[in-house]
């Protein structure tokens, strides 16, 4: 590869990386606060995505699609968690596992239903769709703006894990929850804004991909088994171990791509394997 | 004087196994009362109850005549009940004061400053993961975190378990002034020593039931009861 090839691809996969972050760091929080498994997790991705498919058909601007995305993924989060999801917190995993693998079947196929099955494109952002020079090197101006939004999203998101009292009350839930309400908080009330949170992040995640990669209902199910290695490579519950896992998957991914076009996937859980050989927790997982 | 906390005949289940069998205890404003027994007896398990920790409960808890049955445990803390759990429950991966401050709420007379003061050692370790402070100073954050809500009534599971003895002294003098200053202490205890020291009425659970209760004097009489219903170690 040529040093421009391995650049292009390098950046490329900080990109990938920062969508998988934004994928992912709700199903880590959630696990890590809840001990709950959500199969149903890519789902609000996929709705991310297909809201901003259809948004930016209506409008025709992709800014109202930005905004309308991330907001249909949350509110959807927030109903299927009061209706159904908080009823299967105490029981136990298999049962969690098949009611949101259930939820997730429901919305692919009711997308297959509304859309069709064929994937759609989706347009750049009208002002982020030209090119950027850096030096002599020229890369396409929407992805750079997803990687600085995404980073953006990530240090905002920091400041409320660490600096504020509900990301106290989060972090000290994954500890145990017990304990956090016999100070007085309502669990079930950071349960809920968790999953508003984590949703809203994933209908991001969905959104922002929309335009690089196009829309199709499968790409949820692609999303989860992404989420769930980016997951285990950064360490259950861990914030940054899903930036720095997010960003491992992403690069490993795009580099593999440019190598090996058909071993692309198979590298994500190759990488995948690799840390756990060395950190069995993951990068940033307390064991 | 109506009551603080009214326990009568309150039985418990964990799953299909009956651990408390008509648990009757009552503590009155400014009162500190401890629950001595063996391990295994229901101590924890009673104070557990009245935090609305076990699901499966019959009988009457009442705190300030309002009845605490069917209440959400955060509900109840917020009443004004704070519990110092058994082995802590310190949250490791905050630092201590997130701990503290995590516990605090607008309508406390509680804070920083009074934490501080009253536990000086902590305040030197203010940035410190909780997880990194020895066992002392963790019974003390955990002492320091329930006070932050403005508790109107403490319950202390077992809080000098497993200390030395300097630092054994150390929290009795800490639950002497909490003590002072009017707060009544419900106490589950091992040792008759902190019970003494700290308690005017003791009261003796045995396999779930009460079985002796009464002052600090008419404790010392009690030799057969204290050889019967407690281990002669702690005694």
């Amino acid at each position: 590869m040529q040093g421009q090839v391995i650049l292009f691809q390098l950046l490329n996969g900080i990109g990938i990386g920062m969508i998988y972050f934004l994928l992912s760091v709700g199903l880590t929080m959630i696990f890590g606060l809840m001990r709950f498994v959500n199969f149903a997790h890519g789902t609000l991705y996929l709705v991310g995505a297909y809201t901003a498919y259809s948004v930016s058909l209506l409008t025709g601007s992709m800014w109202w699609a930005l905004a309308f995305g991330p907001l249909a993924a949350a509110v959807i989060a927030l109903i299927s968690e009061r209706l159904i999801l908080r009823h299967t917190y105490e029981m136990p995993h298999e049962a969690q596992i098949l009611v949101t693998f259930a939820l997730a079947l429901i919305f692919q196929e009711s997308i297959i239903l509304i859309f069709d099955p064929l994937a759609k494109n989706v347009p750049v952002p009208s002002l982020l769709s030209g090119i950027v020079f850096i030096g002599s090197f020229v890369y396409p101006a929407y992805r750079l703006a997803v990687v600085f939004a995404a980073a953006v999203i990530a240090i905002l998101l920091w400041f409320a894990l660490e600096r504020t009292r509900f990301g106290a009350a989060l972090r000290a839930g994954s500890e145990s929850t017990e304990m956090v309400s016999l100070l007085g908080i309502n669990v079930q009330k950071v349960f809920m804004v968790a999953f508003l949170v984590g949703g809203g992040l994933a209908g991001l995640a969905g959104t922002l991909s929309a335009p690089l990669r196009g829309v199709e209902p499968f790409m949820g199910s692609e999303a989860l088994g992404v989420a769930f290695v980016v997951v285990v490579v950064g360490g259950i519950g861990s914030f940054t171990g899903a930036l720095l896992g997010g960003l491992l998957i992403g690069v490993v991914q795009s580099m593999a791509s440019s190598l090996w076009p058909e071993g692309a996937r198979l590298m994500i859980y190759g990488a995948m394997a690799l840390v756990l050989l060395v950190r069995p927790a993951g990068l940033m997982g307390r064991s | 004087m109506k009551p603080l906390l009214e326990i009568a005949d309150l039985q418990a289940w964990y799953g299909k196994s009956h651990v408390l069998h008509g648990v009757s205890l009552t503590l009155m404003p400014g009162e500190t009362v401890a629950l001595l027994g063996r391990n295994g007896v229901g101590k924890t398990t009673t104070l557990r109850s009245v935090m609305g920790l076990l699901s499966n409960l019959k009988g009457t808890l009442l705190f300030d005549g309002r009845s605490l049955m069917g209440m959400p445990t955060h509900a109840i803390a917020s009443l004004g009940i704070s519990l110092v759990p058994e082995h802590r429950g310190i949250f490791a991966t905050l630092t201590v004061e997130e701990n503290l401050k995590l516990a605090w709420r607008p309508s406390s007379r509680w804070d920083l400053a009074s934490a501080w003061n009253m536990f000086p050692a902590l305040e030197e370790r203010r940035k410190t993961y909780a997880g990194k402070l020895s066992g002392g100073e963790q019974q003390m954050l955990a002492i320091a975190r329930a006070l932050m809500p403005g508790p109107r009534l403490l319950l202390l599971d077992e809080p000098t378990e497993g200390l030395a003895p300097v630092i054994v002294e150390r929290l009795v003098a800490t639950m002497r002034e909490l003590k002072a200053a009017g707060l009544p202490i419900l106490l589950v205890e091992q040792s008759l020593d902190v019970c003494r020291a700290i308690a005017e009425r003791h009261v003796i659970i045995d396999e779930g039931r009460i079985v002796w209760s009464g002052d600090t004097q008419a404790l010392e009489a009690a030799d057969r009861i204290v050889r019967e219903h407690l281990t002669l170690e702690n005694a």
